[in-house]
């Protein structure tokens, strides 16, 4: 039994994460906004297997809130042993770049939020030196583009910070995990016409957890985004800004 | 890709899809028609709504409450009306009694409550031949399993459930509150509105295997003497029949929960139906085939074996659908009355006649307990089932020929597989068509619900 916070623990991807870890009866401390989703959430995952289930309902955006809800969680669950942060926010582009508050708003839920995160969680399983840290990237990250840069930014942002942890807390023992998916068929995309790259939450959660035992240290999801995104990474610039991507 | 049903037939003009993740969320306000569509296990057109709405309601999975409290068999305890949010439990201990109330949304696939609750002892009352459908639609159905004879329909272990109406309005329904709605909803195709979640019995099983006896017999008076004594002895009890033979041959087979301690080899992996071939691969002469192997196959009279195979015989090949080919297929299911066995023996006649069949022809009868809905589909008689790929004049000659005789027998056919019934046959078959009607969401509708009721 592993004892799991989950950040952002009503989005698809977390939630179908966090079935995995019920069936297995790991202990869950789950961290949302919506205090009525959350508690739906926390019910059905007691009834399918979890040791224990607690919620905590915070802005994940609220950084002040951040220490209080990671003692709680210390407290209620009796240490962590893996945090997965899955919090986030999938802007309209072009609102974005008529709008230089929603530009720094995606910022700060995609990237600044979770580098908060990140940092006081990075520095507990440091001291402990043990805990895997898991984020959820975005193949965004890989390289901007025009269709979704913004988003891109923060995603890519918590890359590079997570690559700088990932060193730091290799000397202790403690993990640093990023993980990218690519497109998923969640509500945070329900507007997007869905082809044949596109994944269920489900098999992304399966890959997580499989990532988190293997205590790897980036993984895309499902993998062959790897090798779309490698060819992507290493397009010309001139011969980039001529596609539609 | 628009939705389909499973017959696949060719597509009617694709539905506006909207997902639905929340139950407490207020419905969609929209101008054109809607309807719930779970996990389009439906044969026909009663889960499509071509130029509506199709709510997809699989985002709505979750479990809401387990409460195991100790009662008897056959003496349940009076249904206390249902309380909203109800606390989760989630000990199950030796001490628990045989049944057990299950809260859960309307999405969730009967497969994810045996996935967590069979190997905690419990199973479902009552199972279609899939377990790839949702409560909701298992409700809105009123579906049916081998042991009919014993427990009746999904629909009578049923606590409660609550309906969401266009207006806003949540009702919940069980036999003691808003009965009427109740009535309405189980069976009601989806038309009374959305079932957000439902209340249902799980019952204590001692193991996952099942013992099963398998009996070859030739002609239906052979059957009958046979189902006779199985419904006395059995809980489950269904024939597989060759419909292409001269005489009407099969394999009758009869099961109940294995005692504790058994142990039945776990199922494999489900395979995967690779392609749509783009002709049929089933046709007469591969049908006479299959059925002849199927009939002549090595056979243990009496065996112990996993229950997943025993009730979802096809579900071990995801989308075995798609075997059919690009045209689809149809499924044609019908209940006769007990008194009508000419009924079952003519139609027989007239599909081996035909030459046209299936796969999986499924005879079985339906006990004396009346089904809980105003349109259910079961009623105390003999149901006859069959696949019939679409060969176009032919095939629907044939469903001519078949409606005459299940109407003349006073039967009728199940809508959750039917893409061609005359509204006659349905008006006909089902009585409380008519009071049915007040109880439909003026926002709600189906390609079905406009077929029968024009």
């Amino acid at each position: 039994m592993q004892n799991i916070l989950i950040i952002g623990a009503t989005s698809a991807i977390a939630e179908a994460s966090a079935r995995r870890f019920a069936a297995r009866g790991d202990a869950l401390f789950l961290v949302a906004r919506d205090p009525v989703r959350l508690e739906h959430i926390g019910a059905d995952l007691r009834l399918r297997g979890a040791a224990r289930v607690a919620t905590f309902v915070m802005d994940a955006t609220d950084s002040a809130a951040h220490p209080a809800m990671l003692d709680a969680a210390e407290q209620a669950l009796g240490g962590i042993d893996v945090a997965l942060i899955a919090h986030g926010t999938l802007p309209d582009q072009k609102a974005c770049e008529a709008s230089v508050e929603l530009t720094l708003a995606t910022l700060a839920v995609n990237g600044t939020s979770v580098i908060a995160l990140a940092t006081l969680i990075g520095a507990r399983f440091e001291a402990r030196k043990t805990g895997v840290l898991a984020v959820i990237g975005s193949v965004a990250g890989d390289r901007g583009r025009a269709s979704n840069y913004v988003y891109g930014t923060a995603k890519g942002m918590v890359d590079i910070f997570m690559q700088g942890l990932r060193h730091r807390l290799s000397k202790s023992g403690a993990q640093a995990l990023l993980i990218k998916p690519g497109f998923v068929d969640t509500p945070m995309t329900s507007s997007f016409k869905k082809g044949a790259l596109w994944a269920q939450p489900d098999t992304i959660a399966r890959g997580i957890v499989a990532a988190i035992e293997a205590r790897r240290d980036v993984v895309y999801l499902p993998g062959f985004w790897r090798w779309i995104m490698l060819i992507i990474r290493h397009i010309p610039e001139r011969i980039f800004q001529r596609t539609s991507l | 890709m628009a939705l389909n049903s499973w017959g696949r037939l060719p597509s009617l003009p694709a539905a506006q899809e909207i997902p639905w993740r929340q139950r407490d969320d207020a419905l969609p306000e929209l101008p054109i028609p809607l309807l719930a569509f779970g996990n389009g296990r439906s044969y026909g057109d009663s889960c499509l709504n071509s130029d509506g709405a199709l709510l997809l309601t699989r985002g709505t999975d979750r479990f809401i409450s387990f409460d195991a409290a100790p009662t008897t068999r056959g003496n349940p305890t009076p249904a206390t009306p249902a309380t909203h949010p109800t606390p989760a439990h989630t000990q199950v201990t030796a001490t628990d009694g045989d049944s057990a109330y299950l809260r859960c949304e309307a999405g969730v696939l009967l497969a994810d409550i045996i996935e967590v609750f069979l190997p905690r002892g419990w199973f479902l009352p009552v199972t279609p031949g899939t377990r790839f459908v949702t409560v909701g639609g298992a409700i809105a159905n009123d579906v049916h399993g081998k042991n009919h004879h014993r427990a009746g329909s999904f629909g009578a272990h049923v606590r409660s459930f609550e309906l969401l109406r266009s207006d806003g309005s949540r009702r919940v329904c069980s036999r003691h509150e808003n009965a009427d709605w109740f009535a309405a909803t189980i069976g009601g195709l989806g038309l009374t509105g959305l079932i957000t979640w439902a209340e249902i019995e799980l019952r204590r099983v001692d193991s996952d295997g099942l013992t099963v006896e398998n009996t070859r017999f030739h002609g239906l008076d052979e059957f009958f003497a046979l189902n006779g004594e199985a419904e006395a002895a059995y809980e489950y009890a269904v024939a597989w029949i060759d419909c292409l033979a001269k005489t009407p041959r099969g394999i009758f087979m009869a099961a109940d929960h294995a005692p504790a301690g058994s142990r039945a080899r776990t199922p494999g992996k489900a395979k995967r139906a690779p392609f749509t071939p783009p002709l049929s691969p089933v046709n007469t002469a591969s049908l006479s085939l299959f059925n002849q192997a199927y009939y002549h196959r090595p056979l243990p009279s009496r065996g112990l074996t996993h229950l997943l195979p025993f009730f979802y015989p096809l579900d071990g090949i995801l989308d075995w659908n798609r075997l059919y080919g690009r045209r689809g297929f149809y499924q044609y299911q019908c209940v006769v009355p007990r008194a009508a066995r000419a009924a079952i023996d003519e139609m027989l006649h007239a599909i081996a006649a035909s030459g046209q069949g299936s796969l999986l022809a499924v005879l079985k009868t339906f006990g004396h307990d009346a089904s809980p809905g105003m349109l259910s589909f079961p009623m105390e008689g003999t149901t006859l089932a069959l696949d019939f790929p679409d060969q176009g004049e032919a095939t629907q000659a044939l469903f001519g020929r078949l409606d005459a005789i299940v109407a003349s027998a006073g039967g009728r056919l199940y809508p959750a597989k039917d893409a061609r019934m005359p509204a006659y046959l349905f008006r006909q078959g089902y009585p409380q068509f008519d009071a049915f009607g007040r109880f439909v969401d003026p926002r709600f509708s189906s390609n079905f619900w406009r077929r029968i009721s024009a």
